[in-house]
Order: structure tokens, then C-alpha cells, then sequence
């Protein structure tokens, strides 16, 4: 081989030349007698080279050997590798169909298995419509329970104990059965001391539970804090977080949610639902060895889980559905589609026949009005929607500002404390404005409410002409006094919870926050409703008004503008498009509002889209600096492979294991100097042709295995990874064979492939890492968490955010 | 193989029963007389305040007529009174709301006595070592990240039932002492 030829070659084609001088000074041997030959007679088993007949079984033989356990397996805080768990799904399924023509065990096997998906789906669905059956009975029961005790039976909350006496039409909550705590206490419920106690015993019931939360948080399971659902997105991509959805996780997230609901935080229980939901699935994944050993199959069922958890939350199995499929999941097969909306329609099912309600409804705030909405209503419906995305974008700033100075200062050293004072500002302020008084659904069900004349609220004491009123059909009136006091009780509480939701979301209790989104919402809503109807009524001969709203006729329903308020905020928040607009349309089963809703919940992304590009829970995920490869984005840059791949310039060269010429010792020293979590393996080091990559921690427990079980390891036998051990005098130490352990197709891109690309592909693929080859020589790696870097710095970014490997 | 797809067969089977057990109280018990109600709401009327009507009928009689009693309107007014009065059957489960709160609290409690044992009499009882902090913040003592983090199966088999069971609360306090460090001290995860 003309080794001259070549260098001048490489000199005149590469463009930097310093990276290829390392390879294009090694000598280039082609001889054949180091590798494999290229066609292996492994993969169709008709070539006679080097033995004959035997060796195309071999790869048979080691199929069928049982892989040692823990080979295969990941580590805590790694990415698992898609592909490779993929192709051993199909694996699996190939040797089950072939086996199951031997007998009829096998054929039930198999059957058994295809049914297997389905049948988890059930017993999913069954268990999250369970929990949060009782998480709703549980949270009523407990947040009634800061204003009262029933003395009927002290398991009823207000409403069930008044269930059954008969109130008053103007005085609906009070029955002789439901005592409140001054009551109780003093004998009667009037007076400043009564009010007093009361207001006493509320702060001390919500301190009560808030601690409690939060000391079995941080007893049990620190991981069943927060929301959970930039922790389960990150997971769907492929990143393994051991004990996140576990027993434990489970059972406290359970329990501490209704007690952080039930003590009155500005927080809500949707976002740790779908965390329960996901703990569920996983929990129900080890019955099943088709989920328990494969991580992406578990994955899919996770996306399925996800989807019953809010299907559960607001009642909307089809918004589940779309929520998992926007949201949360990385990858959503067409056939998660279909077992998602199983799960989603079972736990809706179950939770229904729990029927924590008492009506057949499954969620509190399920409206029914049907009243008609006219064109010139959607400039006010744009205006929620912009004021939706103001609030969305400033939310989302200053909640991660607190929650770095949180993560980052001593505020962070006292989260029991932090969550005491919070509870105790919380309550002090909630305490003497009934709207803040109340719980947040109980806020909202009030808000959607459209008034009618079997309402006797606060909100609803309009002036009332009875001469004119003809059926249920109120047409607009003049607003009451209960009206005004209302609107400035609703504008306190309004900035209340915009403030207080801010130091609220990501405390150590679970925390979710549609509910807070929405209720701000609601009541910018229901303002601005019943502003434009004072308006229609007084000024009902403007232009603008006298086409469609004359006097006397029903035109504009407060309802409906408190309904689309909430789309708007929680769409500028979550940056939610169709299953937003799905999920509110499913909870209030009004189809003629599909429009305003859309209008609102567009204008509201757009708005927030052009202050901040994340949704709130992709900020957090940037925060804790988690390894997920944002799939929506494009990446605009020119920069190459080379650019990104390890190891740059300076850098020591990269640490490669030869194919049959290092021993148990050197792969050991390997290991214990380095921290990386994968080698190439190579031919030789001079050549570095690329056999194939293999894992840190299946090298590290096949070694420990072999030396424990295999007799003759030491620490001076050669390892090998090709087909046949490789020559050596018969004095030698026996020598290991590792090839089962070696993947034999890692990925390669070439130094000149533009980054566009390479992200495509791990984004596509969901690679943990991919080989760089220049003149198919091997010459460096690049990983996820170099890409993240990467792109963290060209968009200005800290690259050391990204923690995890 | 057959042993575990009977073990397998086995607890999905007994899973399955102990949750039609905790869905069955709803299921049988929605028909005591307490349970049902039919609340009918009459605004005002003429010079008559408004009311609210209930009485435990079956859904069939759950209208105006049979629920207004006394009728507050003379004979040839009902009618009109009625078509502004609302009347909805509802039903509830009192036995499944009895139950549900009841585990709750057993379970709050259950978990509450634990921690109170954790934090007291535990490490009474065994003789200090590394792993018996269960609630304190941890201070970043950093073990040698090698080989050691790879799980091995454990050498002496604990045979006694007793054994396994501390030797699975060992790991439990272990892996929650590890969550701890990094959600509260490290910050690393779920800020």
C-alpha cells in the first residue's frame, strides 16, 4: 500500500488537518487476518469459510443462552438505548410466534401474550380510577374539615351532611346536622369571638395538614414532591430514574395530596394525578415479563397511564388522550393511541360508579348551558386570550426566578419551614374573602355558573323584574348590590392567587397547577363577563349592541367568558393547543364554544410564545437541567459532526478496547480510571476499525460474573469479542469470551455530517450516543448530553446546566 | 417457567379480586333508603319565597307533584308553579364514603406510627451504624463510585423471615436516604 500516496491524500481533502493526523499517520493494512471476514456466515449460514456446518449455529447457541441477569439493564440516571430495547421487543415476539406451532401451551403463550397489553390496560385503568375515587372523597371530606365537623357521621363533608335535611332556599349550607368549629366550641355561630375562632381553627387545620404533607414527603419518598410531570416527560424520552414511580412514591403522593388540597395552597391535583396514574402502570408492568424486562415497552405503557391519569382528573377520557399524546409522550405509536383511550374510558368508567359526586358527574365543574354566543363576543374573548398569555409568560418567569433562588440559596436548606410560612400566609389571607375561602373547584364551579332563577348566590342577586321573567330564559339584567360586592371580593382574590401561586408550584408537597391557572382565569373572566353585560344593559342602543343584544334578550352569559378566561391562562401556561380546547369542551359539554375556545387558547399561545418560548413544565425541565431533547424545536445551525464530538483538540484520544488483544486487567484499569458509560471497540489500535460499541455496566457485571463462575479467569486472560478465540500458545490463562455483551451495530455518522442532521437522528432514533468515523475510521463520540450542550450554547445558555449524564 | 406464569397467573388474580372488593360497596350498597333523594328547587313566586323541596322517591316519582307537598299554590296555579321549579334525582353511596375515609385514615395513621417508630424507638433498638438517620439531612459523604454501584447479589442468604425483612428495610431506608440527598440537599432533581 502506497502509504505516501495516501498521506498526501488526507492532506490535500481533509480541512483540518491536525484532528487527521493521528489516523492518516498509522499504516494502513488491509490484510484480513485480524478482523471477521465481512461476510459472516453467521447471518445465512451457507459459507464454509474457516469450519463449515457448526458455525452457522453458533449464532442460534447464543441466542438461546440466557443472558446473564443484569446484563441489559441500565443504571440510575441513564438514558436507555431505544433502539437496542426495540429490536429485542422484536426478538421476543419472533421466537414466541415460532414457538408456538410446537404445542398448545405455546399457542396459549402466545395468544396470552398479544392479550397481555390489553389486559395491563384494564387493571390500570381500574387502579387510577380507584385512587382517584378516593383521592376526591378524601380531599372533600378533609378541606370541609378546616370549617367544620358533621355530627351525623364525622366521615361527611358539608354537602353529604346537609344531604338529607331540608335547607333553606337564600341559606344553602345551613342544616342543624353541620356544626362549625365555633359552634361546636362556643354553643353558637354568631359574634366577632365566634369569628375569631373560626378563623383560628381554619389556620390551624391547613397548618396541621400542611406539615403533615410534608413530613411524609420527606420521610418517605422525597420524590413525591412537585408536580411530576416534567419528571415523567423526561422519563418517556428515555431517561431512567429509579424509585420515581415506585410503591412508596405511590402511596405518599396519594395520601400527601389530599392533605396539600385539602389545606387550602393555591394548588392543584391534576398534575401529581397523572404522577399517580404512571406510578400504577408502572407498579402493574412487573406482572407482565413482556413490560417488566423492556424498558421502551414500558415506556408506551407509561404514555397509556399518563392519559387515564387526566382523563380521571377532569373527566375527559379524550383529553387524556390528546394531553399524553401533546405533552408528555416522546414517541407515541399508533397503537398507544388506542390502548391509551382503553385505559383513559376504564378509569373515567370506574371513577364514575365510585361516583364521589353524588350525581353521576365526574367532575365538580361540569356546566350544561347552551346559550349562544355572537361574533362580535370573540373581541372580547381575544382580549382574555391575550391576557392569558401575559399571565402564562409572567408566571413562568417569575415562578423558575423563585425556584432557582430556591434551588440555588439557603432558602432551600428549610423546605418544612418554607412550607409553614407559605401555608401560613396562604390561610391568614384566604381566610376573610369567601371566594378565596372556598376551594378552588368549588371557585371555578361557581364561576362557570351561569345564573339563573334557582340561584340564589352572592354573584347571582341581580335586580330582578318579576313581571318579565317567562321560564328559566333571565334576559339581562341590571347588576344588585350582592353583584358589586361580588366583583371587588373576585378582584382581591384574583391578585391574591396570582401572586401567591407564584411561591406555591414546586414546594416539597405535590403541587399541581391547572387548577390555579384556571381559576385566575375564571375570575378575569367572570369580570370581564359581567362587565360586558352591565354594559349591554345600560348602553343597549350603541352600535355595537344593537344588532344582537336589544333590551329584555339574553345575550351575554358570564359563564362562558369565566370558561374561556380559564382556557386562556392555562393555555398560556402550558402552552396546550388541541387537548386544551378538547379538555374544556369535554368538561362542560358545550360544543357551540369550540370557537371562542380556540380563539382564546390561540391568541393566549401566541402571545406568551412571543415573551418566552417554554411552556412551564419545559422550564423546569431546563432548570433541573434534565437530559431531554426538545422534539418540537428546530435546529438552525451549520455546525458539523466534528464540531461536537469528543475528543476535541486537546483532549487525551478517545479510550477504545481492542477486539482480542487486551486482558481482564487493562479492561478493569479502563474502567476504573474512566467514568464513561460506553466503549467502541475497535480491530486494533493502530487500525481503529470499528467492530462495535459495548455498555460500561454489562462489561463490568460479565467480568464479575466470569471471574466469579467461569474457572481459569484471571487477571492476565485475554478478552476477545470476535467469533473465534484468537491464537495463543496452550500456556496461556483461559480466555473470556465477551462478544454476546458487544453491540454490533452502533451508529456511525462521518465528521462532515452537518449537526442538523445528527440531532435528527437522536431525536428520531432515541440514540444514546453515535460514533463519528472520517475514511471509515473510527475518530471520536458524540452523546445525547453533547448535543444538549451544544445547542444549550449556540442558544446562549449555560452548557454546564445539563447535569445528568 | 410454568411456575412463574402461575405466580404470575396468581397475583394479577388476587389483584383483580381486592379491587372488585373495593369497588363492590358501591356497587351493592346505592339502594338504602338514605341513599336516594329527589331535591326540587321552586324559585319565588308571586308573593311566595323560594323553597327547597326533598323526599326519597324512586326516579320515577321524582317530579313536582309528588315532591312539592304541601303545595304552597292553589289548584289551577300548579301548573305554572311547577314548570318554574327544577327537580333532580340524585343518588349517593354513604357505605362507600364510610369506607374510603375510614382506610384513609388507617393509612395516615399506619404511616404517622411508623415514622414516630422510625425516628424513636429505632434507633433504640439497633446499635448505631451508618444507616439508622432516617430523618436528618445527609451530609455529602461521597462513597467510591466503582464497582460497588453495580447491585451483586448478595452473599449470605438471610434465611429467616425476620432477617429478609430487616434486610429489606435496610435497603428501603438506604434507597430513601439516597432521594433525600438529592431532592433536598443536592437539589439535583425536583427543585
Amino acid at each position: 500500500m502506497d502509504q505516501k500516496g495516501y498521506r498526501r491524500g488526507s492532506y490535500q481533502s481533509s480541512t483540518s488537518d491536525e484532528d487527521m493526523v493521528e489516523i492518516a499517520g498509522t499504516s494502513l493494512d488491509f490484510s484480513m487476518t485480524d478482523d471477521d471476514p465481512p461476510l459472516d456466515q453467521e447471518m445465512g449460514g451457507f459459507s464454509t469459510y474457516n469450519g463449515g456446518g457448526m458455525n452457522g449455529t453458533s449464532k442460534m447457541m447464543d441466542f438461546l443462552e440466557e443472558p446473564l441477569p443484569g446484563v441489559g439493564t441500565y443504571e440510575d440516571f441513564n438514558t436507555i438505548d431505544w433502539v437496542r430495547e426495540k429490536s429485542r421487543d422484536r426478538d421476543r415476539h419472533r421466537e414466541i410466534t415460532s414457538r408456538s406451532k410446537e404445542s398448545t401451551w405455546a399457542l396459549i403463550h402466545s395468544v396470552s401474550d398479544a392479550f397481555s397489553g390489553w389486559l395491563l390496560m384494564l387493571f390500570i385503568g381500574l387502579l387510577a380510577g380507584s385512587l382517584a375515587g378516593l383521592i376526591d372523597i378524601s380531599a372533600h371530606w378533609m378541606t370541609d374539615l378546616k370549617e367544620g365537623v358533621c355530627l351525623a357521621g364525622f366521615w361527611f363533608n358539608h354537602e353529604h351532611c346537609c344531604w338529607k335535611s331540608n335547607t333553606t332556599f337564600t341559606d344553602r349550607d345551613k342544616c342543624p346536622e353541620w356544626k362549625s368549629w365555633s359552634q361546636l366550641i362556643l354553643g353558637h355561630g354568631e359574634g366577632a369571638f365566634a369569628y375569631i375562632l373560626n378563623y383560628f381553627m381554619y389556620v390551624i387545620w391547613a397548618l396541621l395538614f400542611s406539615l403533615l404533607a410534608v413530613l411524609l414527603v420527606k420521610g418517605f419518598a422525597p420524590y413525591a414532591c412537585g408536580s411530576g410531570i416534567p419528571e415523567i416527560k423526561t422519563i418517556l424520552s428515555g431517561f431512567i430514574i429509579r424509585g420515581y414511580l415506585g410503591k412508596w412514591t405511590l402511596i405518599i403522593k396519594t395520601i400527601t395530596l389530599v392533605l396539600a388540597v385539602s389545606s387550602g395552597l393555591s394548588l392543584g391535583k391534576e398534575g401529581p394525578l397523572v404522577h399517580v396514574a404512571c406510578c400504577c402502570g408502572n407498579i402493574l408492568c412487573h406482572l407482565f415479563t413482556k413490560y417488566r424486562k423492556n424498558e421502551a415497552k414500558r415506556r408506551e405503557v407509561l404514555s397509556a397511564a399518563a392519559a387515564a391519569g387526566v382523563s380521571v382528573a377532569f373527566g375527559a377520557p379524550i383529553g387524556g388522550v390528546l394531553f399524553s399524546l401533546e405533552e408528555v409522550s416522546y414517541y407515541f405509536p399508533l397503537k398507544t393511541l388506542w390502548r391509551s383511550f382503553f385505559a383513559a374510558l376504564v378509569a373515567a368508567f370506574t371513577l364514575r360508579s365510585i361516583n364521589p359526586f353524588g350525581n353521576s358527574r365526574l367532575v365538580l365543574f361540569y356546566v350544561e348551558f347552551h346559550m349562544p354566543w355572537h361574533l362580535l363576543e370573540l373581541i372580547p374573548f381575544i382580549l382574555l386570550g391575550i391576557f392569558g398569555g401575559l399571565w402564562g409568560a409572567f408566571f413562568i418567569r417569575s415562578n423558575i426566578a423563585w425556584c432557582r433562588r430556591r434551588k440555588t440559596t439557603k432558602l432551600g436548606k428549610y423546605p418544612v419551614l418554607e412550607v409553614f410560612v407559605v401555608t401560613a400566609i396562604t390561610a391568614i389571607l384566604a381566610f376573610p374573602n369567601e371566594y378565596t375561602r372556598m376551594s378552588t373547584s368549588e371557585l371555578i364551579s361557581e364561576l362557570f355558573n351561569d345564573c339563573g332563577i334557582l340561584d340564589s348566590s352572592k354573584l347571582c342577586e341581580y335586580v330582578n323584574d318579576f313581571n318579565s321573567t317567562k321560564g328559566d330564559d333571565l334576559p339581562d339584567r341590571a347588576a344588585g348590590p350582592g353583584v358589586y360586592t361580588a366583583m371587588w371580593q373576585l378582584a382581591l382574590a384574583l391578585i391574591m392567587k396570582v401572586f401567591i401561586t407564584i411561591f406555591t408550584f414546586g414546594m416539597k408537597v405535590p403541587s399541581g397547577l391547572f387548577i390555579p391557572s384556571m381559576a385566575v382565569g375564571a375570575i378575569a373572566g367572570r369580570l370581564l363577563g359581567v362587565g360586558m353585560e352591565q354594559l349591554a344593559f345600560y348602553h343597549h342602543d350603541w352600535i355595537i349592541f344593537s344588532g344582537w343584544c336589544s333590551q329584555g334578550a339574553d345575550c351575554i352569559t358570564p359563564g362562558l367568558y369565566a370558561m374561556v378566561g380559564a382556557a386562556a391562562c392555562l393555555g398560556g401556561v402550558t402552552r396546550m393547543t388541541v387537548s386544551l380546547v378538547v379538555i374544556m369542551f369535554e368538561l362542560t359539554g358545550g360544543l357551540e364554544y369550540i370557537v371562542p375556545l380556540m380563539a382564546a387558547a390561540m391568541t393566549s399561545k401566541w402571545v406568551a410564545d412571543a415573551i418566552g418560548r417554554e411552556g412551564i413544565y419545559d422550564a423546569h425541565i431546563r432548570l433541573n437541567g434534565y437530559p431531554f431533547l426538545e422534539a418540537k424545536e428546530e435546529f438552525s445551525h451549520k455546525t458539523l459532526a466534528m464540531d461536537v464530538m469528543r475528543p476535541r483538540r486537546n483532549d487525551p484520544p478517545l479510550t477504545v478496547i481492542t477486539q482480542g488483544s487486551m486482558t481482564v486487567e487493562d479492561v478493569e484499569a479502563i474502567i476504573n480510571e474512566t467514568t464513561y458509560s460506553g466503549y467502541p471497540v475497535v480491530v486494533s489500535r493502530e487500525s481503529q476499525r470499528l467492530v462495535g460499541f459495548v455498555l460500561r455496566r454489562d462489561l463490568i457485571i460479565s467480568i464479575e460474573n466470569a471471574r466469579k463462575k467461569q474457572d481459569g479467569i484471571v487477571s492476565t486472560s485475554i478478552i476477545y469479542f470476535t467469533d473465534h478465540s484468537p491464537p495463543l500458545p496452550p500456556s496461556s490463562p483461559s480466555m473470556l469470551k465477551l462478544r454476546s455483551i458487544l453491540d454490533l451495530s452502533p451508529f456511525t455518522v462521518t465528521d462532515q455530517t452537518p449537526m442538523e442532521i445528527v440531532v435528527d437522528i437522536f431525536r428520531k432514533l432515541g440514540l444514546r450516543q453515535c460514533l463519528v468515523t472520517h475514511n471509515g475510521k473510527l475518530l471520536g463520540i458524540i452523546t445525547k448530553k453533547d448535543v444538549l450542550k451544544h445547542i444549550a450554547q449556540l442558544a446562549n445558555q449555560d452548557p454546564d446546566s445539563i447535569l445528568f449524564n | 417457567m410454568f411456575a412463574q406464569c402461575v405466580w404470575k397467573c396468581a397475583s394479577s388474580l388476587l389483584l383483580v379480586a381486592l379491587l372488585c372488593c373495593i369497588l363492590s360497596p358501591p356497587a351493592q350498597a346505592g339502594k338504602s333508603s338514605e341513599d336516594i333523594r329527589c331535591k326540587c328547587i321552586c324559585p319565588p313566586y308571586r308573593n311566595i319565597s323560594g323553597h327547597i323541596y326533598n323526599k326519597n322517591v324512586s326516579q320515577k316519582d321524582c317530579n313536582c307533584l309528588h315532591v312539592v307537598e304541601p303545595m304552597p299554590v292553589p289548584g289551577n296555579d300548579v301548573e305554572a308553579y311547577c314548570l318554574l321549579c327544577e327537580c333532580k334525582y340524585e343518588e349517593r353511596s354513604t357505605t362507600t364514603i364510610k369506607v374510603i375515609i375510614i382506610i384513609y385514615l388507617s393509612v395516615v395513621g399506619a404511616l404517622l406510627l411508623y415514622m414516630a417508630f422510625l425516628v424513636l424507638v429505632d434507633p433504640l433498638i439497633r446499635k448505631p451504624d451508618a444507616y439508622t438517620q432516617p430523618l436528618h439531612n445527609e451530609e455529602e459523604n461521597e462513597d467510591a463510585r466503582s464497582l460497588a454501584t453495580v447491585p451483586t447479589p448478595s452473599g449470605a442468604r438471610a434465611n429467616t423471615v425476620l432477617e429478609r425483612v430487616e434486610g429489606a428495610q435496610q435497603r428501603w431506608k438506604r434507597q430513601v436516604q439516597e432521594q433525600r440527598k438529592t431532592v433536598f440537599d443536592r437539589h439535583k432533581m425536583l427543585s
